[in-house]
């Protein structure tokens, strides 16, 4: 069992709101990720959950269990450390053993399940070192060992991949998958990464300024985000957002430009309204009878694809292109839309629009 | 061609270099004579006492008095330092009472100042607490005043609970002014070590005590050892508070203890310069040991904030 649920987490620093009400229910054996920019309140979710810091109000409950007063030995977590946290003057075989030190396992106990873990994360050359030998991904699989070495409840990881480089990261992502997968244990995953977030996770919850935007499988916020700001902050490149407002059976954009309504448009007439386009749902060839009248504004050429930025109006769309994509910009030319896969918020409070009809 | 551009190229700095390394030269000497007379005259302003103490410890007591005074060829002796220790009845003297009681009260009081004052700074550096700011303002206003300004409320009250003339007394009120500098110094050196092991020590499955115990605490030695080489040094020179709340032989430190020897109807300046390089011996020691770290004391732990 390893269920980790919060509820009404309130948190704040002098005048700063760090947490605003979050509630979050984690599924034992779920690998859960909690996303979100720098300064949404993810780290002091995390630290909540472990006990490191005292809330201003709000409840942690650890396999239905009241925890919210218990100290940080009592809650059976482990945790993984941005910065990693190792002790400098330990070596790394007692940076592993400490959990188990606290715990006064026999020494063979300890040997044995510390040999374990090197094995698991391919550490067994370094166990003599100390942390201030090691390079960024070492370190980075020290502090994963230590945390792994026992079986807690529910394992916090507080952005253990930002300090690595892009192809470490890439390989670690695959091997935090590969050993969630084979401990069925509970992870809480904190990142600001949409791409960790995306390909990671079983359930992702979107954290903005201490208040949950969103909480759902991957593809279900990609696909059906709740408000403008997660459809905004996940995806890459990010959704295109035009202004306009509906009048009849016709979108009419702020730039001039009309479309047809979509069917599942059930937004009342004049109302501001957002149109949210994703890159890949737009396209630069003659595809369909939905098309905005732009201008080329630049190309991003990225290796598999490109991304080509047109101007219509005053607004920008980023619209997903084949590598071999040509242009100069100025250009006029047509993007046409696929508009069953458009999103519509309401300009005012950001939230979608496009939930239910669909 | 291409070698005589070479050349040509190479030859224009090294026409160059010999002129301006001479400009360079001359001025970095010109700098390094002002430095070196200053810092001569300096190192004789401070050292002479020093080394006057030093030869009057080893003179015999006529050489002492001769005038003009011998500055070397003097007949060496070391009666003097046997005289700090041993008494004219081949007993103990009361100076090497005086700094036994020295080595006891400073120690001790360095020890208390030490076990409150560390744990207090950590907890000043870890934890939010109402009107931190104010109450560490509060502990440091307590130096902002010289300590001979409390001594006659202090010997007031030393007389009404029975401390006046003990080691107790002056044990605690050493400790007293060094539990504020250990507290703010010792706040420099936490603040330098990441929360973050702590934290890490608590979900391994550490108290908060242990954490800062086992990881913490090993962490902080050097800082450690600076302040408590200041607090000793405060504690082992101080003057005003030994003299006015001590009087007997038994209890008396040793700066009281050697003022003493002065001011009778005779002077036995060799006696004198004997104690006072015993005295001073155990700081140099101590400072010599952790140099190291006094500097890093200096720098980083009390200047930060």
């Amino acid at each position: 069992m390893g269920t980790v649920a919060v509820q009404g987490l309130c948190k704040s620093f002098g005048k700063v709101q760090a947490l605003d009400g979050v509630t979050l229910d984690v599924p034992d054996g779920a690998f859960f990720v909690v996303l979100g920019p720098s300064g949404a309140g993810k780290t002091t979710t995390l630290r909540a959950i472990a006990g490191l810091d005292k809330l201003d109000s709000g409840s942690v409950h650890l396999d239905g269990k009241d925890a919210t007063g218990d100290a940080p030995a009592a809650r059976d977590l482990a945790m993984v450390f941005q910065n990693y946290a190792l002790y400098p003057r330990h070596t790394v075989f007692e940076n592993i053993a400490s959990p188990l030190r606290a715990r006064r396992c026999s020494s063979r106990e300890i040997a044995a399940a510390v040999e374990r873990m090197s094995r698991l994360l391919h550490i067994e050359r370094l166990l003599q070192r100390r942390p201030a030998q090691l390079s960024g991904g070492e370190m980075q699989r020290v502090a994963l060992a230590r945390a792994l070495v026992r079986s807690p409840r529910a394992f916090l990881m507080d952005e253990p991949l930002t300090n690595l480089d892009l192809k470490l990261r890439v390989e670690m992502r695959t091997e935090l998958t590969r050993i969630h997968r084979s401990l069925g244990a509970t992870f809480v995953y904190v990142t600001n990464d949409q791409v960790e977030a995306l390909s990671m996770a079983d359930q992702v919850a979107v954290l903005r300024e201490g208040k949950v935007q969103q909480v759902g499988t991957p593809t279900e916020v990609y696909e059906r985000p709740a408000n403008r700001w997660v459809a905004g902050f996940v995806g890459s490149p990010p959704i295109s957002l035009l202004a306009c407002r509906a009048e009849g059976d016709r979108l009419v954009g702020a730039a001039g430009w009309t479309l047809p309504r979509p069917r599942w448009a059930t937004a009342q007439d004049g109302r501001a309204l957002l149109l949210g386009l994703r890159a890949e749902d737009l396209s630069v060839e003659q595809r369909g009878d939905a098309s905005l009248a732009g201008e080329l504004y630049g190309l991003e050429p990225l290796g598999d694809r490109t991304v080509v930025d047109v101007r219509v109006g005053t607004e920008i769309l980023k619209v997903k292109a084949r590598p071999t994509v040509v242009g100069t910009p100025g250009e006029r030319l047509r993007v046409t839309v696929d508009l069953d896969r458009a999103h519509l918020f309401d300009a005012d409070t950001g939230l979608s629009l496009s939930g239910a009809g669909r | 061609m291409a070698v005589s551009v070479d050349k040509a190229v190479a030859a224009g700095p090294a026409r160059d270099r010999p002129p301006r390394v001479r400009r360079r030269g001359g001025r970095g000497r010109g700098r390094s004579l002002l430095e070196v007379v200053l810092l001569t005259v300096l190192a004789v302003v401070m050292l002479f006492p020093v080394l006057w103490m030093i030869e009057t410890s080893i003179k015999e007591n006529r050489d002492v008095y001769a005038i003009p005074a011998e500055f070397i060829g003097f007949t060496v002796t070391l009666d003097h330092f046997k005289d700090v220790f041993v008494a004219g009845d081949g007993g103990r003297s009361a100076l090497s009472v005086a700094f036994l009681n020295s080595v006891v009260v400073a120690g001790v009081s360095t020890v208390l100042a030490t076990v409150l004052g560390v744990p207090a700074a950590w907890a000043y550096s870890r934890f939010t607490l109402r009107a931190k700011k104010d109450q560490l303002f509060f502990i440091l206003s307590t130096r902002f005043m010289p300590p001979v300004v409390v001594v006659v409320p202090i010997f007031l009250m030393y007389r009404q609970v029975g401390l006046i003339d003990t080691k107790l007394g002056l044990i605690l009120i050493y400790a007293a002014f060094n539990v504020p500098f250990t507290i703010w110094m010792m706040k420099g050196f936490v603040d330098e070590v990441p929360a973050e092991y702590e934290d890490a020590a608590m979900l391994d499955g550490y108290t908060r005590l242990q954490a800062f115990w086992k990881f913490t605490l090993p962490l902080l030695v050097p800082g450690i050892a600076a302040t408590a080489v200041f607090a000793l040094i405060f504690s082992w020179n101080e003057f005003v508070f030994a003299i006015f709340l001590t009087s007997s032989d038994s209890v008396r430190t040793a700066p009281p203890a050697i003022a003493g020897l002065i001011g009778g109807t005779t002077v036995d300046w060799g006696l004198v310069a004997a104690a006072s390089v015993v005295f001073a011996l155990p700081v140099l020691v101590f400072a010599y040991l952790v140099r190291r770290h006094l500097v890093a004391g200096v720098t980083l732990g009390a200047v930060r904030r």
